[in-house]
């Protein structure tokens, strides 16, 4: 079951609903009633958020366009890969391929583009990070209010390989942003990032599932986000350590900041241990911004507003800091704050 | 007779529903250092977060002002922007934000509710550089997220650089020596010692005379129970270092 199966069989049957535990929170079978039409052929009217990053660009629009991204061992490349819902827009669904090559590094800048309104859409990658290899993926979706989005990616990494991702979401009506990693360990790191900024009504599911299947890998997770208004943000985070898998280092932090009574935060962080000798540690919080800190800046000078504003952004700004690509990183900034000051 | 910069008088206190400061006076006139020393308990931070205007210390009674402005009408920025500057006894760590961009957005947040233009980069980078090198602070310490993973010491010299940077008119410095070893106590009270001016009033407020070996105060007022109990010189904090509390505590109680 996937909203892809129920999009391309146009079975309402197909959706997944609460009924998979992994779904329990993002319902798509108990919200959407009936299947808009297949998709028209529509075009992008605005320049992706990474435009002048790139050296290569791969957009898809309403379901068409999509083409693999393949990189020779050793080559290095940043490619903008953007999923444009654009006029026409119904129901459509997208997959690729993307192959980084043994020693090669890749920096893929993902964008989901809401252009128009009331899409099904789910968008899938089979990504494979061969050995030596590096893969930094920065998403960025910004669907429309009133869309339900999935995004479903499959990385596996080879021994000695790294992937290095932040997902920042705005939610949809439903958005669900998925990252599956395949672990091989030897060496190999993941750091699996994401940030969410929801106002509305507006939900947002950051789902992971690691599984570290041999000796020596390390994922480290750090994903941050603020709820405001009626909008509620879903974290799933799993990581799974095989018999075997030795010398696992896996670390994950999920921190939320509601702030508004109306607004809801539902976190399941599991970690699932078959191994002997891993360092694991996972935390989690969701509370309010924090007086004293408030208290102190204000004391410096800071009128509330400010000082609110401040470290709410600051908040963010800590994973933010940890996107390794410089200039993606300050889009990725800009675009935060301007969420932050339009919910403001 | 002109009227002290800061003026304190019969200034009551609850916090939580307890009453911490019954009637507190205390005068603090423009180019003075005064020291307040007691013993825990005393209700020192609290007339120090009074003064600031932290939220939860009900003033009940009595009357705070600073350059004759009623300071508790205010809020804590307003009161930051008039030239009131606490230095915290725990200072806080902000993930996410530069010492140098939190400062920056201080000052000139104080700057804007003055009227005052606001201080460009460059030239606040170069006001920030020489007074780290005079607190001995290393540069690099204020591109890093203010106060995370700084030691105690570490800490309390980045309040004493905000102070440097905020140009204060009154300082209130709550425990500042806690936390220091002797060296880095030595730099602190050089660092306050720099700033003292005709213009300017400090209130140290302290348990150990150590600081005041340092910072020479032209005042020590001596604080039990939520009042002011003896007023001296200099001299007053030797005779506490040597006698401890205990005379004045009976005398409270």
């Amino acid at each position: 079951m996937s909203l892809a199966r129920a999009i391309s069989t146009g079975e309402l049957a197909e959706l997944p609903s609460r009924r998979q535990e992994d779904w329990r929170w993002t319902d798509l079978r108990g919200l959407v009633r009936s299947l808009p039409p297949p998709s028209a052929a529509g075009e992008a009217r605005r320049a992706g958020p990474f435009a002048t990053l790139a050296d290569r660009e791969v957009v898809i629009v309403n379901g068409r366009g999509a083409e693999p991204v393949m990189l020779a061992p050793g080559e290095s490349r940043v490619v903008a890969l953007r999923i444009v819902a654009a006029q026409g827009a119904g129901a459509h669904a997208a997959r690729i391929l993307v192959n980084v090559g043994a020693g090669a590094s890749l920096t893929l800048l993902e964008s989901y583009e809401g252009e128009t309104a009331e899409y099904l859409s789910e968008f899938d990658l089979d990504i494979r990070v061969a050995e030596g290899a590096r893969l930094e993926r920065i998403v960025l979706a910004d669907e429309a209010a009133d869309a339900v989005s999935v995004s479903l990616a499959n990385v596996e990494i080879a021994p000695g390989a790294s992937l290095a991702q932040t997902v920042v979401g705005v939610g949809a009506k439903r958005q669900r942003l998925e990252t599956r990693v395949m672990h091989k360990g030897g060496g190999a790191a993941a750091r699996l990032d994401g940030v969410y900024v929801l106002e509305d009504k507006r939900h947002s599911d950051l789902t992971t599932a690691v599984t570290h299947e041999a000796v020596g890998g390390a994922t480290d997770q750090l994903i941050k986000g603020i709820v405001r208004d009626q909008a509620r943000s879903v974290f799933q985070g799993r990581i799974t350590v095989a018999r075997g898998a030795d010398k696992t280092d896996a670390r994950m932090g999920h921190h939320a900041l509601v702030l508004s009574d109306r607004a809801e935060v539902d976190a399941k962080p599991e970690l699932e241990i078959f191994a002997d000798d891993v360092a694991c540690a996972h935390g989690n919080s969701v509370g309010a911004l924090d007086e004293d800190a408030l208290f102190y800046a204000c004391a410096r000078g800071l009128p509330e507003d400010a000082a609110r504003a401040l470290l709410t952004a600051a908040f963010l700004a800590e994973v933010i800091d940890r996107i390794e690509n410089q200039d993606a990183r300050e889009v990725v900034r800009s675009f935060v704050e301007a969420r932050l000051e339009g919910a403001s | 007779m002109t009227t002290a910069m800061l003026s304190i008088r019969g200034l009551a206190v609850t916090v939580e529903g307890k009453t911490i400061l019954s009637g507190l006076d205390l005068e603090v006139p423009a180019g003075e250092v005064h020291a307040v020393m007691g013993p825990n308990g005393a209700g020192k931070s609290t007339l120090s977060f009074a003064l600031a205007g932290r939220p939860g210390y009900e003033v009940t009674a009595g009357s705070a002002q600073l350059d004759s402005e009623d300071l508790l009408a205010l809020t804590p920025d307003e009161r930051a922007a008039r030239g009131l500057f606490l230095s915290f006894q725990y200072p806080i760590e902000i993930p996410g934000v530069t010492a140098l961009a939190f400062i920056r957005t201080a000052l000139n947040a104080q700057r804007r509710a003055r009227g005052e233009e606001e201080v460009s980069a460059p030239d606040f980078l170069r006001l920030a550089r020489e007074k780290a090198a005079a607190l001995k602070i290393d540069f690099d310490m204020l591109r890093r997220p203010l106060n995370v993973g700084f030691s105690g010491g570490e800490k309390k010299r980045m309040e004493v650089l905000q102070m440097a940077l905020l140009s204060p008119r009154l300082a209130i410095l709550d425990e500042t020596d806690s936390g220091l070893d002797i060296d880095a106590l030595k730099i602190v009270a050089e660092g306050v010692n720099a700033m003292r001016e005709p213009d300017r009033a400090m209130l140290i407020i302290t348990h150990y005379q150590r600081l005041l070996d340092y910072i020479r105060p032209d005042r020590v007022h001596v604080m039990v129970a939520g009042e002011i109990v003896a007023h001296g010189g200099p001299e007053l904090a030797h005779e506490l270092e040597r006698e401890g509390y205990d005379r004045y505590a009976r005398r409270a109680a």
